[in-house]
């Protein structure tokens, strides 16, 4: 692959860690982005790596891929280099586990049927009772109807997490634009040959979408629509606490809500910790463009829902909030590889909430697809020509609703 | 009738001149300050319970304040909200017209109980003010070492004495008045230390001298403080500063250096003073998270951003005006004449009346002093060269100076709000308040990369930007507020 120049578009999570495993593949990497790295969404969110939430199928099936990643990647990054290690140290890598809390009856059903489907699909789901809930998160609500404990769940700092992997993608080879942004394509012979950019023309074999919810605009400048939409979430941040919460708590509901595509603003409770003391209250989702208002009846929404989990929580001083996109695709699957429309252009994009978790498997599945090598898991599902991404009949970007 | 219900914001010389001016335009007013008393930092007062016979002795302008104060607060159009927070603005959707909705805490901060409400006024006046910005150094963090703002906060506000041996060190005329206060409230003030040498603060303040008088009602005032200065021998140095503070768990010395104009440190010119406590200021940063919060326009100056306004104190936000020191730092008799004018037109005032043109004057004299002062009392660039890699620059969160330069010159983490997540510079509680500007400048330096650089629909990283303005309990914003009714349309009776 030596001189084959591959064209990094986007250098939030899911662009570092395409640029890393490509580069470590041996192409040739330039990583574009018109601002800085990790900039926008990936520093919008929490840093979740979940394998609660999923249902078993393909989504799953990468994000146990992914999981088996991290730590391995972490700490071939962390072996490279003094100044690597320190990159990885910010990740904050903490495999603490996530618990989730049904607060009805037939949430309660839901839920073991969920974790019994989940088991089946190899992910560790262990019912807990009572006793076991109260020493696992002492501070949780007793007005609970049932808790499952999902060891594999991780958290990291997801713009160091960025930063670390974009270390690494550059430490290999791989270079990086900033400022730098994409106005269009010049095509050749039916081929995406280079992208017009604010600073000037960037040649390439092979270009990768990797700009999140500014995919759809990003392939409109190239001339080949997709269905990425902006979905709104807001994070609360408290003021740092004494050891609180110990593993990523959510509610049960917010599974469906994941799930979801409806048009109406969603809260559900999900509630952590960070290595510094603060506690991450999420997560809304609504439809808003890219309108980046904070909405008072939101946050207050999300500090309602924590409530019922962690009641104990009530005089805890809020001190900023903050807000992201998330790339959403009808059908709540990524968009992982070549597009038929135009040969040379390849999309690693539409991961929604699941970016973090995600980026490191979809990494590792756009290389052995560039390379044509088989891949780890079934990409197939993935694929762009699918209908959820490029028509017909799905609404558009231009049609927003709150 | 109808009246124009106007919430301002403050209650500072500005807010109080705003609400004044918005009642006689005949709107209605919701005056709102986190403060049990109006005054702002200029106007301490004492609380009430510790009230002294004669504040006046430590206040100028007190009478012309206090009658505009009692004119105010007896208004029967005037609801007056003390110890209110406004913890978020909620800007209406792109071209609905009017201000943003004001959503405000109503209760001590530290008590319980607080009651959520929401206004939805005709205008809104912002007029918070600006607070201390003081520079980090080596030792900055030690207890004992206040910035002026404070200090001067608890010898007027509390009568409380900061220590015995003090130095008063920064830049700017407010060096006299803190180290006054000082001595009025029974410190030893040993000396007080202007970091711009004195060649450039004569340039500053003697340029066009002919416009002086009409610009410097303030001037008796700082004779009046030089003059105690002398009174009491202590000595006024200039092109020195306190480049290190040193102590155990207290402060107990400082390092005093001589400063070139570029405020580069002269080697070999360091002497050390001991010290119980050192005042600090380089001026004041505006309190700017509610303009941003609204959507105003910021404008640039050397001297750091403020709120674009017009002739009339309207901000680029329809139905938004800006009053006092977060449109310039010019001092209360500007921010009297802004927040009149602000009020007024507010209030839904005639804006051709002549008598505003007394006002536009006064403030613009106001505006032309503050741009003298920022010319005479500038920040020298080089100021960094007194950092080490061990210097606390995040007081909330310990980043220091290293840690900063690291994140920085790694290209692939050099985007400004990466760089604030991977070292915690200004998430602390006091939300970059105090090292936000500064976070800012130096990450700028170490980065070459521009703060504040916008995103479609992602917020610039602009250290002002705090959709939360004042904190929250989680209790108290997951209860629905207590919505006011009418808005802008209400019968007043």
């Amino acid at each position: 692959m030596r001189g084959t120049r591959v064209a990094v578009l986007g250098a939030g999570i899911i662009g570092a860690a395409c640029a890393r495993e490509l580069a470590l593949a041996g192409f040739d990497v330039t990583v574009v982005d018109r601002g800085g790295a990790a900039a926008a969404t990936t520093s919008h969110g929490e840093g979740n790596i979940l394998v609660s939430d999923k249902a078993p199928g393909p989504e799953l099936e990468l994000a146990q891929l992914s999981r088996r990643l991290w730590p391995e990647v972490l700490a071939a990054v962390a072996e490279r280099s003094a100044q690597a290690a320190e990159a990885v140290a910010a990740v904050e890598w903490q495999p603490k586990g996530g618990i989730v809390i049904a607060t009805t009856d037939p949430g309660a059903r839901r839920l073991s049927r969920f974790a019994a489907e989940q088991r089946a699909a190899s992910v560790r789901a262990e019912v807990l009772d009572s006793a076991a809930l109260a020493e696992a998160e002492p501070f949780v609500t007793r007005d609970n109807t049932a808790a499952v404990y999902y060891p594999q769940d991780a958290q990291v700092q997801p713009a160091a997490a960025a930063v670390a992997l974009l270390t690494d993608a550059l430490a290999s080879g791989a270079r990086l634009r900033r400022e730098c942004e994409v106005l269009g394509a010049a095509v050749r012979g039916g081929r995406l040959t280079a992208v017009r950019t604010r600073a000037g023309l960037i040649e390439a074999d092979a270009f990768v979408n990797c700009a999140g919810p500014w995919a759809a605009e990003l392939a409109d400048r190239l001339g080949v629509p997709v269905h990425v939409r902006p979905r709104r979430g807001d994070v609360l941040v408290t003021a740092p606490l004494p050891p609180t919460v110990f593993h990523k708590v959510y509610d049960a509901d917010y599974v469906a809500a994941v799930g979801s595509g409806t048009e109406e603003s969603q809260t559900s409770a999900v509630v952590e910790s960070t290595p510094a003391g603060t506690l991450l209250l999420g997560s809304s989702r609504r439809y808003a463009g890219f309108d980046d208002r904070p909405r008072p009846e939101v946050l207050s929404s999300i500090a309602a829902k924590a409530l019922r989990l962690f009641p104990c929580l009530a005089d805890v001083p809020v001190m900023r909030a903050y807000g992201g996109f998330r790339p959403y695709v009808p059908d709540h699957l990524p968009v992982i590889g070549a597009d038929p429309r135009l040969p040379g252009l390849w999309h690693a994009t539409g991961h929604e909430g699941a970016g973090i978790g995600l980026s490191l498997g979809t990494a590792r599945l756009l290389r052995d697809l560039v390379l044509g090598r088989p891949t780890r898991i079934d990409a197939t599902v993935f694929r762009v020509d699918r209908p959820a991404v490029v028509g017909p009949g799905t609404p558009g970007s231009s049609e927003e609703t709150v | 009738m109808t009246r124009r219900h106007v919430a301002v914001i403050g209650a500072g010389p500005a807010g109080l001149a705003a609400a004044e001016a918005a009642l006689g335009a005949g709107a209605r007013v919701t005056l709102i300050d986190s403060e049990e008393q109006p005054g702002g930092q200029y106007h301490r007062m004492l609380p009430e319970p510790y009230a002294a016979t004669h504040p006046e002795r430590l206040q100028h302008g007190w009478n012309a304040f206090d009658r505009r104060r009692r004119r105010v607060l007896a208004h029967p159009r005037c609801a007056w909200w003390p110890r209110t927070a406004v913890w978020a603005l909620e800007r209406p959707d792109p071209g609905t017209p009017g201000p943003p909705r004001v959503h405000l805490l109503r209760g001590p901060a530290d008590g319980g109980g607080r009651s959520r409400h929401v206004l939805e006024p005709g205008a809104l006046v912002l007029a918070v003010g600006a607070h201390d910005r003081v520079l980090p150094f080596p030792g900055w963090e030690l207890p004992g070492v206040f910035t002026a703002g404070a200090a001067q906060a608890l010898a007027k506000g509390e009568r409380v004495v900061v220590g015995d041996r003090v130095v008063v060190a920064g830049t700017g005329p407010f060096l006299l008045p803190v180290a006054g206060s000082l001595l009025e409230a029974g410190s030893r003030v040993l000396e007080v230390l202007e970091a711009n040498p004195a060649a450039t603060v004569a340039r500053g303040w003697l340029r066009r001298p002919w416009e002086l008088p009409a610009q410097a009602a303030k001037l008796p005032e700082l004779v009046e403080y030089a003059a105690d200065l002398a009174g009491h021998r202590v000595p006024y140095r200039t092109g020195r500063t306190v480049i290190e503070a040193r102590g155990a768990d207290q402060v107990e010395e400082v390092v005093i250096a001589r400063l070139r104009a570029d405020w580069s440190v002269v080697p070999g010119s360091e002497r050390t003073v001991p010290v119980d406590a050192l005042c600090v200021t380089h001026g004041f940063s505006p309190r700017l998270e509610l303009a941003v919060a609204a959507g105003c326009a910021l404008r640039a100056v050397s001297s750091g951003e403020f709120v674009a306004v017009d002739r009339d104190q309207r901000t680029s936000c329809p139905g938004v005006y800006a009053a006092g020191e977060i449109t310039g730092i010019a001092g209360a008799q500007a921010a009297r004449a802004e927040g009149a004018l602000a009020g007024w037109v507010a209030g839904g005032g005639d804006s051709r009346l002549p008598a505003l043109l007394a006002l536009r004057r006064s403030r613009d004299q106001g505006r032309a002093f503050a741009r003298r002062l920022a010319r005479a009392h500038p920040i020298g660039g080089q100021w960094p060269g007194w950092l080490r890699p061990r210097t606390v620059i995040c007081r909330c969160e310990e980043t220091d100076y290293d840690a900063l330069r690291r994140a920085a010159t790694g290209q692939a983490g050099a985007d400004p709000r990466v760089i604030r997540l991977r070292t915690r510079a200004g998430l602390g509680p006091c939300q970059a308040r105090v090292c936000g500007p500064t976070v800012a400048e130096l990450t700028e330096r170490l980065s070459g990369e521009a703060a504040g650089r916008q995103v479609q629909g992602l917020p610039a990283a602009s250290p002002h930007r705090r959709p939360i303005a004042q904190p929250i309990r989680l209790g108290e914003l997951a209860a629905p507020p207590e919505r006011i009714p009418n808005s802008d349309t209400e019968e007043w009776s």
